[in-house]
Order: structure tokens, then sequence, then C-alpha cells
């Protein structure tokens, strides 16, 4: 550029900037990410102060919504299922997507049909899943119940949605279900990337097929794993859907998850302020399991340094 | 250490066949080097030794014992891959002694052995590390000091050089070498690259799409190819190879299809009257008044020596002269063939006659 730079170029030398340019073309999806997620998200927080009720603006009234969570014993109740759908659902989830996935690694006949079919429960919209579980799960015609009957392994049919215990074990069976070809089609991403050498040196130095997995297989994707739990432990954290459909969180309340008590408070109960508190309650729960992936396993010392 | 048999080995990969019986025999402590082209066989012969792909007919055989049916962890066998397969989560020194803590060796006996093992390849400093923050040749040495400190019956290489730039492949092959005569462990080392054979092998087995051509040491191939294939493949620039027949009255005298006359040191009966391949290797002729007249088509001086493409009578031939050449593209210059030293190849079956 010369000293006779015109003031009309003042736009161009703007658009020469770097600095200006990545804010511009950063504004499209920050303007979208404030609208539909900062604001409903703050707007949620906001509400959890207040005492709003649908059709009443509320007013701020500081943390007596919290408060009165404190003392409540359905609270306490969503809080103890969901943890507990969490933990079961996602380990189960881990062991048997883990396990899918390594057979379906293995040269299989049909190998690439089988690898799509397995994506089966992830692609079917969770309500049309759920449904087909509320049949399955029925007090009468349950299929379940039906065979085990006509094995004579039972006389009456089992009560799957209607006894506590039952129900909570029955969701959780529903969510693994649906959520297992998510780890398993990750996982077996994961485990294609490992070298197939690296299986043959191990080979070579003496390894059997057990040492292989402890030692190659298992360390190397570490942190696939910590990427894809961390995923399986938020979806099912926040699960809604399947709960919603298959007992509406009852029988009293015995499957009530954080997400539906949220719901059922907020809206159907009109409680708005009160169904945003128990979201917001969400919060620390889901930050400390990002965390915990994040710094406990993501990072490792070996995936540090140059490549060349 | 143990001898290496190979004896009628054949392997098919469906219904096609990659390796077409195969009869090797490498004695205690040799250093074999397999080699071919992309696509002859001879990393999957490597890999059927090691136990990593089975052998569908024939016999191998490592100090005598038949290991058809042996997993590769029963073999005692190391391998040095073409990528290293160094375990990226080990450091150098869990990965020199996998194969130690596998078996439950006590912490004081993998240090026994791969102390010393770190310290023939000049590792010792790097056994914290990890594989990612090593350079290529250092990979490559901890992939060897890895096969070292198994103490094996046999070492493998499979193409352990390609990856690494030229001037570092010359270091690595001169090391290799010297680790061999070191631990005179036999060793079988595959590789497409000739100069790596002729360079570091006691015996180079040569082959091409499936069976082997021929078997001997370096200039054993070198000087008596058994055939046009071994005779192209071996040596650098190749051999040249110009079709013709010999002269019906001067047995003496090659005459190629263009009618030019090339000399020849003895004809035995068996070339006469038939269509030949008359070989001559580019070092093999010089530059002087009154010979053949050669047109100069490209000179590349490399200081050392001077390579020449030359045309005689519309074959282009290669030459490799050490004394400094003063031609230009375009002229012409006279060629002197050192007749004893040049080759005749049946066109047909490919054998060399003379």
């Amino acid at each position: 550029m010369t000293a006779t730079t015109k003031p009309s170029s003042a736009l161009g030398a703007l658009t020469r900037n770097n600095t200006f340019l990545g804010f511009l073309f950063l504004l499209p999806a920050a303007v979208f990410l404030l609208c539909f997620l900062t604001y409903p998200l703050g707007l949620g927080v906001w509400l959890g102060f207040t005492d709003a009720k649908i059709g009443r603006d509320g007013i701020f009234i500081g943390l007596e919504n919290y408060q009165a969570l404190a003392s409540d014993s359905v609270f306490w109740m969503a809080v103890y299922n969901t943890v507990l759908y969490t933990f079961i659902a996602s380990v189960l989830k881990f062991a048997l997507g883990l396990w899918l996935a390594l057979i379906l690694n293995e040269n299989l006949p049909f190998k690439s049909f089988f690898r799509a079919i397995i994506l089966l429960p992830w692609v079917v919209p969770t309500v049309l899943s759920a449904l087909a579980f509320w049949w399955i799960y029925d007090a009468q015609f349950s299929i379940i119940s039906w065979s085990l009957i006509k094995l004579g392994l039972i006389d009456t049919p089992i009560n799957f949605l209607g006894d506590p215990n039952n129900a909570r074990a029955s969701v959780i069976a529903a969510n693994v279900w649906r959520g297992i070809p998510f780890v398993a089609i990750s996982l077996l991403a994961g485990l294609q990337t490992i070298p197939q050498s690296l299986h043959e040196a191990a080979s070579l130095d003496g390894a059997t097929g057990w040492q292989r997995f402890r030692f190659i297989t298992l360390p190397m994707l570490t942190p696939i794993i910590a990427v894809v739990m961390t995923f399986s432990v938020l979806f099912t954290f926040t699960d809604f859907q399947l709960i919603y459909v298959l007992t509406k969180g009852g029988p009293v309340n015995a499957t009530h998850l954080m997400a539906t008590l949220s719901f059922q408070r907020g809206i159907p109960g009109g409680q708005l302020g009160e169904g945003a508190a128990i979201a917001v309650a969400m919060i620390p729960f889901l930050l400390a399991s990002i965390l915990f992936s994040f710094f406990g396993l993501q990072r490792r010392k070996w995936q540090q340094g140059g490549q060349d | 250490m143990a001898s290496v048999e190979f004896a009628n080995v054949r392997k098919s990969f469906g219904t096609h066949p990659v390796i077409k019986g195969v009869d090797i025999e490498i004695a205690d402590g040799e250093f074999v080097i397999l080699v071919g082209p992309s696509g002859c066989g001879k990393s999957t012969l490597l890999r059927m030794l090691a136990g990593l792909e089975n052998i569908s007919a024939g016999e191998i055989r490592i100090g005598g014992q038949v290991v058809n049916g042996l997993a590769p962890k029963e073999r005692d066998i190391a391998m040095v891959f073409q990528n290293y397969a160094l375990y990226p989560h080990m450091t150098v020194a869990d990965n020199m002694a996998f194969s130690l803590t596998l078996k439950g060796a006590a912490k004081a006996e993998i240090d026994k052995r791969v102390k010393p093992a770190a310290e023939i390849l000049g590792l010792t400093h790097l056994l914290d590390r990890f594989p990612r923050q090593l350079s290529g040749g250092q990979r490559q040495r901890v992939a060897m000091g890895r096969a070292i400190v198994r103490d094996p019956q046999v070492f493998l290489f499979d193409e352990p050089l390609s990856n690494l730039d030229a001037k570092l492949r010359v270091a690595m092959r001169a090391e290799i070498k010297e680790l061999h005569q070191r631990l005179k462990t036999t060793t079988v080392y595959v590789t497409h690259d000739q100069i790596e054979a002729m360079t570091m092998a006691d015996k180079i087995v040569v082959m091409h799409d499936g069976i082997v051509e021929q078997i001997g040491a370096p200039l054993e191939l070198y000087d008596q190819p058994a055939n046009l294939f071994v005779a192209s493949f071996i040596g650098s620039p190749a051999m040249n190879m110009i079709k013709g027949r010999l002269d019906p009255n001067d047995a003496l005298k090659f005459v190629t299809e263009k009618g030019v006359v090339l000399p020849v040191a003895k004809a035995p009966e068996s070339a006469r009257g038939r269509a030949l391949i008359y070989g001559l290797r580019p070092e093999h002729m010089t530059i002087a008044e009154g010979g053949i007249p050669a047109n100069v088509v490209v000179i590349e001086p490399t200081g050392s020596e001077t390579q020449m493409i030359m045309r005689i009578g519309g074959d282009d031939i290669t030459g490799v002269f050490h004394q400094r050449v003063n031609a230009r593209p375009g002229e012409t210059v006279g060629l002197s063939i050192h007749a004893e030293a040049t080759y005749l190849f049946d066109a047909e079956s490919g054998k060399r006659l003379v």
C-alpha cells in the first residue's frame, strides 16, 4: 500500500484485517448460538430464581425454589433415580457396546450388513422404540411374560412397569438397548484406527488374546472411550423421552428422572420456576462428568509430542 | 539361533496363488535377503515364517522343527515391521521390555536385558521417551531393540528401511549389518531394493511372481544371473538388453535387429540360429576411437562417474564411465565393448546361455 490510499478503501483495509474477518465469519454462528442456546439457558437459570407460573411473570425470590427442593423427597428420589439410571445404563452400554465392537471388528461374513443393522436402535425415533417397549412391557400382553409362561418358567405375567424396582430395571434395559449402537459403532471406529501390525507385533512378542486386549487394544482405545462415554453419560443423564412414554415417572415417582420431574412440575404442573430450578440442578452433575472425563481420561502423555 | 528351511511352500489367497512352491535353505547365523518387485510374494513368505499367515502347502522348519501348526508366539522369532509397529502408549523401555513383561519377568531381569540392548543401539538416553517423540531412525532402532531383547532364534525384517530418507537408509544399512556381525543371529530380511540386498546379504533370494528365480551370494547373482529377470533386477543402472541373433557365418558376432554388430566372447552351439537377447552391463564398456558408433542422447555426470544414454542403431543403451566424458548430446562417440563380460540369453525362455 502507498501513502496515496484513498479513504474509500477503508473497507478494503478492514477486509484485509484478519481479526476483523475472523470476527465477521464467526458472527452468524455466534448469533445463532446466542439466540438458541445461551438465551434459553440464561432464561432457564433466571426462572429458577423466580416464582414464575404459567400465565404469570414471576418475581425474584432468590434461592427459595432450591430450599424447597432440598426438603422435597420426590426431588431427592428423582436425583437418586437419575444417578442410578445413568450409572447402571452407562456401565451396561459400555460393556455390551465394547463387546459388540470387538465382535464386529473381526472378519465376519456379512460384516457390513451386521454393522448397518446394529445402528437400527439408534436411528429409530425414541418415541417409536419407547412405544414398542411399552408393548413389550405390557402388564397383560407382554411378549416376554408370554414366552416365559409358555416355557413354563413363570405362572403369572411379570408386572414390568407396575412395581418400582421392575420399572427401574425395565426403563434401564430400554435405554441400554437404545444406547448400545452409539457406543458400539464409535468404539468400532476406534478399534479400526489401531494398526493391525501392533497386534501382530504383540502376538510375536508372546501375547495371548487377552493380553493383546489388555495391553494394546484397551490403552489405545482409552481416548475414544473417554469421549464416547462422556457423550453417553450426558445423553443418559438428560434422558426424557423413554421415561415419559413408558412410565411418565410412575409408579409413584419410582422412575422419575430429574428431566421428567422438571417437565412435570414446570409445564403440566404450571410451576415454571420450580421446574426450572430442577433442571438447573442437573448442571453440576453434568459439569462434573465432563470434567472427570476431560481430566481423568482424555489426556495421555503418549498422545502428546510431535508426529512426523 | 537356528537354521530355517522352506520346503515346497505354497500359499493361495482364495483361488489366487501367491507363493507357487518355494524351496530355500538358510543356515544357522546366515543373513538372507528376500528381494523382488512389489507383489512377488516376498513379504507373504516372511509373514508365513512368522506365523502371521497360514501355509497352504509345504513345510517351514525352524531349527529342524516343523512350525506349520505353531502360533507366532511359539516360534521364538522377532520381527521388525516396515512401520516399526511400536506400541505408542509405552515408553521406549517398555516397548523393548514388552515380551519380558508378558512373561512376568522380574524388574531386575528386565533391566539386565534392556540396558545392554539400548546401549548397543545408542538408545540409553531415550528410554523414557514415547515413540511419538522419536525421529524415524530412532524408532527404527527401538524396533530393532525390541527384537534384540527377545534374543530369538531368528530375526525377521520386513522392509525396515523403506520409511527412512536416503541418507539415513545408508546409515541404518551399515548398522543392521554390524548388528548381525555382532549377534550372529539367523536373519531373514525382505526388501524390494536390490542395493540393500547386494550390500547386506550373505545370500540373496531373488523372487518374482511367487517363485524363486535364483539363490546365491550377491556377487554370484551379479556375475552369473540365471536368467533375464535376475540380470535386469540386480545391478544399477540395469543391464542393457538388446534383441538380435548370432551371425550365421561368424558366431562371435551378435547382430541386433537393426543390423549393428556387437562382439561376443564365446558362443555355444545352443545359442546359434535362435532369437537371443544380448546382455551388457553399463560399466562394461569404454569410450574409444574407432569403436562402435553411438549417438549420445543424455549425459549425466555425478562426479565420481558419468552416466550416458546412447543410441546404437535404434537401441538405447546406458553406459557408466569412470573417466570424465566431454561428449555433448547429439554427438557420436566410439564404444568399445568388453566382449568377455557380455551375456547371451534365450529370448524365449529367458535362460542365460553364456
